[in-house]
């Protein structure tokens, strides 16, 4: 969290609305641990991690939604063999990851 | 609006522990609480203070308790609370301080104990005035070396529960000024150099400058796990055994 204070203080700055996707849920092996964090600006700039690289498009275009229509989700993700393999594991896992606004 | 992400961002920048709890699911979706946890200085009890609300007073109540056990633990966890007919998941999201090491003293036993703390993951400050002890040459590999008096410097030190504090000069009049200091403040650890005989001396003067048994009693003294070593590296190594053991015992026990 610390790692991205600043860019989200620099959005909020500029009157930006501001999504964080947080991992709730690690099933099998995952890159990123349960809390890892992303915080993503409604201009689709990114800071933080949520997987390690696998599912963080996927994770910013729901963030993108998530500001629209202002609700919360819970999104689960299957991380891709070939994708795991990258990141140096030997096994795909799934994450949970929780989008919210920034607005609390 | 963001004020509960504002006071948790200002506690994190102080890098204090905290823990965000989130609902994940239900009607109460999104809702938040921010609970920090906060010894006062002087009290051995650290108190639980908790901002914001899941939307209900009873929710909140057990949802605080958890948080309390999930951040003596120091690792973010996802639970599950019975409400009513109905599961309420949970993330409790925890902010954990870095670690550090305060050594009062640039003297032998210094130089490897800051090697073996680093080793551990721990940022490690050393503290002296005197300049012939606290030079670049012998402690290049520090994070943070001051040439000041110790009290004075940890007295504008942020100390908090993963701090932890040893007194190394062997000299009352830079070690005792230090340990009235760190006594003050709610530091995880603190531990003095010196026989039991060097103690007994240092407990009187601690008495005489108005420090309770209960505070002197949080002192490690003499300094170290007994591992029968005396050689600066052997000492240090008992030192930073007695820090490991002491700093996972309170996660253990779960308080």
């Amino acid at each position: 969290m610390k790692e991205i204070l600043a860019d989200i203080d620099n959005w909020q700055q500029a009157g930006k609305q501001v999504a964080l996707a947080t991992v709730v849920q690690v099933y099998g092996s995952a890159p990123r641990p349960l809390g890892a964090k992303l915080a993503v600006s409604e201009d689709g700039a990114m800071v933080g991690s949520v997987s390690g690289g696998c599912v963080e498009s996927a994770t910013v275009q729901e963030a993108l939604e998530v500001l629209e229509t202002g609700k919360p989700r819970l999104v689960s993700f299957g991380i891709a063999d070939e994708t795991a393999w990258e990141v140096g594991l030997a096994c795909g896992g799934t994450i949970e990851v929780f989008i919210e606004p920034l607005n609390w | 609006m963001a004020v509960l992400f504002d006071a948790a961002a200002k506690t994190i920048r102080q890098d204090e522990l905290c823990a965000v709890v989130t609902v994940l699911n239900g009607d109460e979706i999104g809702r938040k609480l921010l609970v920090r946890r906060e010894r006062v200085a002087g009290g051995s009890e650290p108190a639980v203070t908790a901002t914001g609300s899941l939307g209900d007073a009873a929710m909140d109540q057990a949802a605080v308790a958890r948080a309390a056990e999930v951040m003596e633990a120091r690792r973010t966890t996802r639970v599950t609370l019975p409400v009513e007919d109905r599961e309420c998941e949970l993330l409790i999201d925890v902010h954990v301080p870095q670690e550090r090491l305060v050594i009062v003293g640039a003297v032998h036993i210094a130089i490897p104990l800051v090697s073996f703390a680093r080793e551990l993951g721990l940022y490690t400050v050393v503290i002296d005035a005197r300049p012939i002890f606290a030079t670049q040459d012998r402690f290049g590999h520090v994070d943070e070396l001051i040439r000041s008096w110790p009290d004075e410097a940890l007295q504008e030190m942020k100390l908090n529960e993963s701090s932890y504090v040893v007194t190394l000069t062997h000299d009352e009049k830079l070690d005792t000024p230090a340990l009235i200091c760190a006594l003050d403040r709610p530091v995880g650890y603190i531990g003095a150099l010196g026989s039991k005989r060097t103690h007994a001396k240092r407990v009187t003067a601690l008495r005489e400058a108005g420090v309770s048994d209960e505070q002197i009693s949080r002192i490690h003294a003499p300094i170290g796990l007994d591992l029968g070593g005396r050689s600066p590296g052997e000492i240090a190594l008992a030192i930073m055994a007695e820090i490991v053991q002491v700093r996972n015992r309170v996660k253990e026990a779960g308080r």
